[in-house]
């Protein structure tokens, strides 16, 4: 029954080491989807690569439905799990800066560590950017608490938002998913930048 | 060595999900990456200023158990991002140093952007508490709205944005 490091009551030293292992296989898979490259990233923002969309839900939707999967068998408890509770301010505001950072930059901050990983230049100059960003939030988070905490909603799950039942907004997901897959191999011929795709 | 081709986008999305889906079931958490970043900050702050970080409220929350702030799930998960980051390149042959960039700017250029584009990155995932991986990703696998929100307000905000900074990419 998981998760198991809360329900078995894990030693510490076993917690880090699981981590650790954990890293592994997120720094491996970012690398091997193409994450460790900005030129590739970007293209989905410029409809000629479109590798983030694809990759991001179905990686969302295996670890939802596989999650739904273990709580139905008894073997997860997903009461557990931690769901990130929604300031619905700081969530926005934050996300617009994201935005805006992700396009300058050409990473987020996973995608930046796995180009580190392999040598690129630019993302270890993204992730010293990424420090100082830490610093000054840090410095600066006495005068911005209004924002920080306004409009606080607890960890507010979207089936229950939404008033539907999980499993059916599972399925919601998928097909939206599969509808952005096909519309994004679309984009990918309609906005194809050879020049772009044969060098990354 | 020719460099090998990138994994499926859809295999390398199931792969992404399986390794969310362990720590979900391992440790009863998500993914994270910016969190990793603010330790780092965090303990280089404690090792330069110390007085400054323990009059802080900000800081001084993260030295109260006497410990290193670098031994921490997330601290230890992202020094593994990079192993596993390394293994990837070395065996798709693509360990190099470079800096990427679009041939019709000057690295001057793009390293500039790079290391803004951190700034506001990171800066904007202190503010939404995670950022693709711990907001949205993680986030969307528990059906949390901070998830989907997050997700829509970066995506929608890197496409209100990609118009001004299109020559930096194509």
């Amino acid at each position: 029954m998981g998760p198991l490091s809360i329900i078995s009551e894990f030693p510490e030293w076993l917690n880090l080491l699981i981590a650790l292992f954990i890293g592994v296989g997120f720094g491996f898979a970012l690398e091997q989807a193409g994450f460790s490259s900005s030129r590739r990233l970007a293209g989905m923002f410029y409809g000629y690569d479109t590798t983030v969309l694809k990759v991001f839900f179905t990686a969302a939707i295996v670890a939802l439905v596989g999650s739904q999967l273990l709580s139905f068998f008894g073997l997860l408890n997903l009461k557990l799990v931690y769901v990130n509770p929604y300031y619905m301010n700081a969530t926005i505001i934050g996300g617009v800066i994201m935005g805006a950072g992700f396009i300058m930059g050409g990473y987020c901050p996973g995608t930046g560590i796995s180009a580190l990983s392999i040598g690129k230049i630019d993302a270890m100059i993204f992730l010293l950017g990424g420090l100082v960003g830490a610093f000054l939030f840090a410095e600066t988070s006495p005068y911005i608490q209004t924002i920080f905490l306004g409009n606080y909603k607890g960890a507010m799950r979207i089936d229950e938002w939404m008033g539907v039942s999980t499993g059916v907004f599972t399925f919601i997901l998928i097909v939206a998913a599969v509808f952005l897959f096909w519309l994004s191999e679309l984009a990918e011929k309609r906005f194809s930048r050879p020049e772009i795709t044969s060098e990354i | 060595m020719e460099k090998r081709k990138y994994m499926n986008p859809y295999l390398a999305g199931t792969l992404l999900g399986f390794v969310l889906l362990s720590a979900m079931f391992l440790s009863g958490r998500g993914l994270g990456a910016s969190g990793g970043i603010k330790y780092a900050m965090v303990a280089i702050v404690g090792a330069v200023d110390k007085d400054h970080a323990m009059e802080s409220p900000y800081y001084s929350k993260y030295f109260e158990n006497g410990e290193s702030p670098l031994k921490n799930w997330l601290a230890l998960e992202v020094f593994g991002m990079v192993l596993g980051g390394f293994i990837s390149g070395a065996i798709s042959h693509r360990l190099k140093f470079k800096v990427e960039k679009s041939p019709k700017i000057t690295t001057r250029k793009r390293l500039l952007f790079a290391f803004f584009g951190g700034v506001f990155f990171v800066y904007g995932a202190q503010l939404a508490r995670g950022c693709t991986s711990g907001a949205a990703l993680s986030g969307m696998a528990v059906l949390s709205v901070a998830g989907f929100v997050t997700m829509v307000a970066i995506f929608g905000s890197a496409y209100l944005f990609a118009w001004f900074f299109r020559s930096l990419w194509i």
